[in-house]
């Protein structure tokens, strides 16, 4: 019965996922009305980089490139750019006329205030790696020329609005950036201009008619709507009350049922350029997860299928290693750590393991999460285990992971499409500090790989980076300072009179300027 | 009477100095604090990132520095500012009130008219099927958790049978001014007022049942069925004035609780009032909109208490002053 039913749920997903997108004219006219959740708690993207405000002021702040789902630069605010052959120095050209939502012109002096001044002040994600960068210059009107200091090979993956949003200069400059008025009517160059939010309610977003790419954006108005229950979510979208419910919107075993409604759509695509990859911290400063064998023992322990399958929907894929398959460099011939109870007890019996109690720490992000720690658990006293778990909320999660005081804790990261972007953080030693929960929170160290992590980021040749990331792939699988779970699967639902939604490997975060309804 | 009133603020004021103290040492003992659920959220930190996070809450400060802070902005009523939402305090709370005023208010009145009046209609038909099923009824809705009734409503009225809106406080989009609009609100009131009344409603119903019949058995009634006074005068006149005043009493201590919201009821409804705005405060750890709403909520608990003081002494006179 059981199979039965999530043969049905798996068909019944990929049928609707295999729906044929119409490459129809697009038609200009109608509203969008979309969830957002959680609320954001500012729409100013210079200040704010979480997920809710990254999704709707994606739409109000644009950056000067965009990423398809191969993750290969598009144009945005500019339209041509150019890399020195000794790749020290990126020369972008901007579009001719673009205005802020306010009518005045955004110029190059806008990028490097933007990202010397402002984002080099606000932005931490940014600032690691602006470190490389010597200098940013603005020659003329529409030019601006980055030089480094060495070569930094992701250094054109970094041009993303979330990552580096323009901010006005003539509203920003010489202000406290945090208590700057403006902050609450956000000025951008995106497709839409910010038009009300009422609070615990909805944000109203309209066209921007003075929108630099002729003709478009083809949507008038955007709505975002807040509701904060995940039943009531659905309910929203059951009723026709909202037409697009972003990936993560409801519970995972409600996806079956509302992907199954008549005009429904469903895509996977719109996170290749986030890569979102979910592990267990393994605790390497102390206690029981130090010693390899227990380590080896847990990743050997974890059913991550029976997880896919009926927790993910079979939405995303099983982890091989600390890289996503959708992000560069990416080399799936890594040691095996799959399922095998029998080895994991024999990884066990050779491990410093004596019976002490494991804590493991959801992630308190909803259901599907802690019914998954609940699977982890089972998983765990089957080989021998004794693991309670550790309910948290967000705040104590973050402060119980900043402050190493766990065993296990499930999270999950995003990887920005490059290995020395979003995953080198997770395993150099230098990033071992107390008080954040993005760091190397494992504490993992390992003189070899942070050398190899180093000699990778500052590599101009794309074939030595291959090289030296399957190098570090293939040793830190070995050590499992983690235990890898799954490459994340989020579907956006939508109704399929909803044309070009996902257009870019950002998804809805910048979508909505390609997006059209069929009247 | 001036002396009761004046003695009565003065023993308010001090339970409110004590209230926010309270207030600000358990909020500060719970795990996280704002900065490390902002620098979470923003999935990358780094030293800078932290410490200026802190620097703009005043976590940087020593703790009784940052408990005097709050005590001396508020006693002069600066809520302050919540710099994760980039407002002051007062403007969100503000913002929320009218529509959490509505919804309570809205079913503090089915509760209490529906309670009463299956109250009466029990008591008189003690030991009847009638009593049974209403018993039983007003049990029901009290034991089944709110969010389930909740959900089962929306379910039903909004997604079945398409008759009422499963969420939200307005169609948005629709911009309808007027009565048009009154229209629209009133008709997205309805789930959640009913389900919060239901709740309420056993409250009511149970204490005017046990009242009405406790009062029948006194003297006065019996005296005044003696009297030969019809059934129905001796329960609408004598048994019921009498069996209202604990109901009433109970009335008046929830009415303060109004401004608290109703924390549930506004989740699943989407209904944007001031008990989400505590519930999303308390998992942010947005500590000045959480001592905000706090301070706020219990200044209106002691006033409707104070209130209800003062009405006692005029209508009661065997209640002394001092």
């Amino acid at each position: 019965m059981t199979q039965k039913r999530t043969f049905f749920t798996a068909t019944a997903i990929a049928l609707a996922m295999s729906l044929p997108a119409f490459a129809d004219t697009p038609q200009s006219g109608g509203t969008l009305n979309l969830i957002i959740q959680p609320e954001p708690p500012s729409l100013m993207l210079g200040l704010v980089q979480n997920g809710p405000t990254q999704m709707v002021a994606g739409d109000i702040y644009e950056s000067l490139l965009r990423y398809d789902v191969n993750l290969d630069p598009q144009p945005s605010l500019a339209k041509e750019w150019d890399v020195s052959e000794d790749g020290l120095t990126y020369t972008f050209t901007l579009h001719d006329d673009v205005k802020w939502h306010d009518g005045e012109d955004f110029t190059s002096e806008d990028v490097v205030f933007s990202v010397d001044v402002f984002l080099r002040e606000t932005h931490p994600r940014l600032r690691a790696s602006l470190v490389h960068v010597e200098s940013i210059e603005a020659p003329d009107e529409n030019t601006v020329v980055f030089t480094l200091k060495q070569p930094f090979g992701p250094f054109l993956g970094i041009f993303e609005a979330g990552t580096m949003p323009m901010i006005p200069k003539h509203i920003y400059e010489g202000t406290d950036f945090a208590n700057n008025e403006m902050n609450n009517t956000p000025i951008g160059t995106g497709p839409f201009k910010f038009e009300e939010w009422v609070r615990g309610s909805y944000i109203h977003l309209v066209k921007n008619e003075d929108y630099y790419i002729e003709g478009k954006p083809y949507l008038d108005e955007v709505y975002y709507q807040v509701v904060p229950d995940g039943a009531s979510r659905a309910v929203a979208y059951e009723t026709g009350q909202v037409d697009v419910l972003p990936g993560g919107s409801i519970e995972n075993f409600d996806v079956p049922r509302i992907t199954a409604m008549d005009n429904t759509c469903v895509t996977d695509q719109g996170w290749e350029f986030f890569g979102p990859h979910s592990w267990m911290w393994m605790n390497n400063h102390e206690g029981p997860m130090t010693d390899v064998n227990t380590r080896k023992a847990v990743m050997h322990s974890l059913d991550r299928e029976f997880a896919l399958e009926a927790l993910w929907n079979n939405l995303g894929k099983l982890a091989t290693g600390p890289v996503s398959s959708s992000t560069r460099f990416y080399d799936g011939d890594t040691p095996s750590i799959g399922y095998d109870p029998e080895l994991a007890k024999q990884y066990l019996a050779d491990s410093d393991y004596d019976g002490e109690t494991i804590r493991l720490l959801p992630l308190p992000y909803g259901e599907t999460w802690q019914r998954w720690a609940e699977a982890t658990r089972q998983n765990l006293i089957e080989t021998g285990f004794d693991v309670e778990l550790v309910a948290t909320d967000v705040a104590g999660w973050n402060q119980r992971v900043g402050e190493w005081d766990f065993d296990l804790a499930f999270t999950y990261l995003y990887q920005y499409g490059d290995p020395a972007l979003g995953v080198s953080r997770t395993y150099v030693e230098s990033n071992i500090a107390k008080g954040s929960p993005w760091n190397n929170v494992a504490g993992y160290v390992n003189p070899e790989v942070d050398a190899l992590w180093q000699q990778a980021a500052v590599s101009a040749s794309d074939a030595e980076r291959q090289e030296l990331y399957s190098q570090i792939q293939d040793i830190i699988v070995d050590d499992v300072p983690v235990a890898w779970l799954l490459e994340l699967g989020f579907p956006t639902i939508y109704r399929c009179n909803v044309k070009d939604l996902v257009t870019t490997g950002i998804g809805i975060n910048d979508g909505l300027r390609d997006a059209w309804i069929e009247q | 009477m001036i002396r009761f009133i004046l003695a009565r603020l003065v023993k308010a004021a001090v339970i409110l100095l004590a209230i926010m103290i309270f207030n600000f040492l358990l909020i500060h003992a719970a795990p996280g604090d704002p900065a490390a659920v902002m620098a979470g959220e923003a999935g990358a930190t780094d030293e800078k990132f932290i410490a200026d996070l802190r620097a703009r809450f005043g976590l940087d400060q020593p703790f009784a520095v940052q408990l005097w802070t709050y005590v001396k902005a508020t006693v002069q009523l600066d809520l302050g500012y919540s710099y994760r939402q980039s407002m002051p305090v007062i403007d969100l709370i503000w913002q929320r009130l009218p529509a959490t005023i509505l919804l309570t208010m809205t079913a503090f009145v089915i509760a209490l008219v529906l309670g009463v009046i299956a109250g009466v209609l029990a008591a008189s038909k003690q030991g009847t099927w009638w009593d049974t099923v209403i018993s039983t009824l007003a049990l029901l809705f009290y034991a089944t958790p709110l969010f389930w009734v909740a959900l089962m409503a929306s379910l039903l009225f909004s997604v079945v049978l398409g008759w009422l809106p499963g969420y939200g406080y307005q169609t948005i989009g629709a911009n309808y001014t007027g009565i048009d609009r009154v229209l629209d609100i009133g008709k997205h009131l309805i789930l959640p007022a009913t389900t919060l009344g239901l709740f309420f409603m056993a409250v009511y119903m149970r204490m005017t049942r046990a009242s009405m019949l406790e009062m029948s058995r006194l003297d006065f009634v019996k005296t005044a069925r003696a009297k030969g006074l019809s059934n129905g005068v001796i329960q609408r006149r004598h048994v019921l004035r009498n069996a209202l005043l604990p109901v009433i009493t109970l009335a008046g201590l929830q009415a303060g609780q109004i401004v608290g919201g109703a924390v549930l009821t506004e989740t699943v409804f989407a209904w944007p009032g001031i008990g989400r705005l505590l519930f999303e405060a308390i998992n942010q750890r947005d500590y000045s909109v959480l001592l905000g709403v706090f301070f706020v909520s219990a200044a209106m608990v002691l006033l409707f208490n104070l209130i209800t003081d003062i009405l006692y002494v005029l209508v009661d006179p065997r209640i002394r002053l001092g």
